[in-house]
């Protein structure tokens, strides 16, 4: 049980994460604020018997980690703002053809190439309706170093066990922070891996055994011949353009997320029981939120903060119930107001949703969000 | 009392500051306290004016970038102009003795030191000024102990320079002492 404490960056973080959730392919482009992500797996794996790639773009990046993870190997790629973008279509395919894959996106200033060294939360509402059609998506917010290590392993974990793309949304705030982290042994590490078939000529690539919650994967390679393709497909992978086919296949696949949502939502509260006021806020601005509580419940204020860790499958009724005991709810974010939107669908007029939020590139600092809090009193 | 310190060390890119707050940071883990390091990035931080910014504490550290610091460094006339004049109160301002401070600049200790001049006569390297502030910023406010220092500079800094490194710091201290 060989504990390390380390004094690290959250894209340094994340690699480590990575590697002890076991991945052994890498592809991407490098960017700010991400690009030490690409840094250190490019020093990291190659001593592990794995694979860096930089690729010639963004587009790239996420292709060939899509085909590595088929032939079985655990693949991410990380980017920012710009090359979220460039990623989208492929996002997609990954989700229709249930490919594993982890996509870290290390939020900037945006849109556009916007303010690549400085922070921003304004791809949240991309995460979600970035790539075309309906789909799952799971998406994950660390707000410090070591949550940044956690879930790295857990959106490896859940690209396995859901068979599908798992976003890592952080930003320049967490992503290039220093503090402590104290990494647990490899023994202490929870893993999932895929399931794999051994049924041989019966095996049918997208079908559903007893039991299971996705389709069992082979590697493409290992003697299963199969077939993967981003156009609606029948249990065997080929193409099938019959609309109950294509009906089957869809529900399935929202199904596997929404039928899971227990799994797969954490969320973090602090000072919730007794509280008549409620912040909302997630990544770097959640820690923000957190020296604000502690100076608002000083005063004597009883306010609480909900942070999602999960915001994609959003929290919905957790949200909901704490909005049925509050006053007010403030939701804090770097964008325009992208969160904001999500608790006041799901609030549905039980309290005011309120809004505390800037996209400059500067963090939004305690006394900023204290003050607009305080025009409720 | 939760023992604080929220510090800002400004100068130019390839003075090792960014080295320096991660130095240090590391010693106070070492002594069992809280850290956070944060620097500024891209254009900002090649030549011109580049900043580290650490916070040490006792309690968990919530909001992870300085606001107003209790302590600013400047190696640099640049950096000095940029970011001295955001300091609490309370707080102490150190700069190289060859920066001209602005008018009417308000601190509790406002202090200009050879910190580059004892880099370059006493200890033979303008590469350690780094160390030599460390030996003085820890030996003004004992916010991380000797020993952890020495330990967290002696893991950071290449083979080979352990000694020139040990005498930069023994200098820091002396600074520190004589003021």
């Amino acid at each position: 049980m060989a504990r390390k404490v380390k004094f690290l960056q959250g894209n340094e973080a994340c690699v480590e994460g990575a590697l002890m959730a076991g991945m052994t392919f890498y592809s991407g482009y490098p960017i700010t604020p991400s690009t030490e992500i690409a840094e250190l797996s490019a020093e990291g794996l190659p001593r592990i018997g794995g694979k860096f790639i930089q690729m010639e773009d963004e587009i790239a990046g996420i292709a060939a980690a899509i085909g590595a993870s088929l032939t079985g190997a655990k693949a991410m790629t990380a980017t920012s703002g710009p090359g979220f973008s460039l990623k989208q279509e492929n996002i997609g395919y990954a989700a229709l053809t249930e490919v594993p894959v982890v996509i870290v996106n290390v939020q900037r200033g945006g849109p556009s190439t916007g303010l690549p060294t400085a922070p921003g939360q304004g791809d949240l509402m991309q995460a979600m309706w970035g790539t075309h059609g309906d789909h799952p998506v799971i998406c994950l917010t660390p707000d410090s170093v070591k949550e940044t290590f956690d879930l790295t392993i857990r959106a490896f974990n859940l690209a396995e066990k859901y068979r599908t793309p798992v976003i890592l949304l952080t930003d320049e705030i967490t992503g290039h922070m220093r503090e402590k982290i104290e990494i647990p042994d490899q023994s202490e590490i929870e893993i999932y891996n895929r399931i794999k078939p051994t049924l041989g000529e019966d095996y049918k690539a997208y079908k559903v055994y007893d039991g299971d919650i996705v389709p069992k994967m082979a590697d493409f390679g290992s003697g299963f011949r199969y077939h993967v393709t981003g156009l609606m497909h029948d249990e065997t992978g080929f193409p099938s353009n019959s609309t109950k086919n294509a009906a089957v296949l869809m529900d399935r696949l929202m199904a596997k997320i929404e039928n899971n949502k227990e799994d797969i939502i954490t969320y973090e509260e602090i000072e919730t029981a007794d509280a008549e006021y409620l912040i909302v806020a997630y990544g770097g601005t959640a820690r923000t939120a957190k020296a604000a509580i502690k100076t608002l419940r000083a005063e004597g204020i009883k306010v609480g903060l909900f942070r999602p860790i999960t915001v994609w499958p959003f929290p919905e009724k957790q949200v909901v119930e704490l909005s049925e005991k509050v006053k007010d709810v403030l939701v804090a974010e770097l964008n325009y107001g992208q969160m904001k939107l999500e608790v006041e669908r799901v609030v549905k007029g039980n309290c005011p949703v309120r809004f505390c939020g800037k996209a400059n590139g500067e963090v939004l600092t305690p006394e900023e969000l204290i003050r607009k809090f305080k025009e409720v009193l | 009392m939760s023992k604080q310190l929220e510090l800002r060390l400004s100068g130019s890119g390839g003075q090792g500051l960014i080295t320096a707050g991660i130095i240090l940071a590391e010693a106070a883990l070492k002594d069992n306290m809280n850290a956070i390091q944060t620097q500024s990035y891209g254009p900002e931080a090649r030549g011109g004016a580049s900043k580290a910014e650490v916070i040490i504490s006792d309690a968990a550290i919530d909001f992870p970038k300085v606001t107003l610091p209790t302590m600013t460094l400047a190696l640099t006339q640049i950096a000095s102009d940029k970011y001295i004049g955001d300091i609490s109160e309370e707080g102490t301002i150190i700069v190289d003795d060859t920066i001209q401070l602005p008018e009417g600049i308000k601190a509790k200790n406002i202090y200009k030191i050879p910190i580059i001049k004892t880099a370059v006569s006493e200890v033979g390297k303008e590469i350690v000024a780094n160390i030599v502030a460390l030996g003085l910023i820890v030996g003004l406010t004992g916010i991380v102990s000797e020993e952890s220092l020495e330990q967290a500079i002696m893991s950071r800094i290449p083979k080979g320079t352990e000694d020139l490194n040990r005498l930069a710091l023994k200098k820091g201290y002396e600074l520190a002492k004589n003021i």
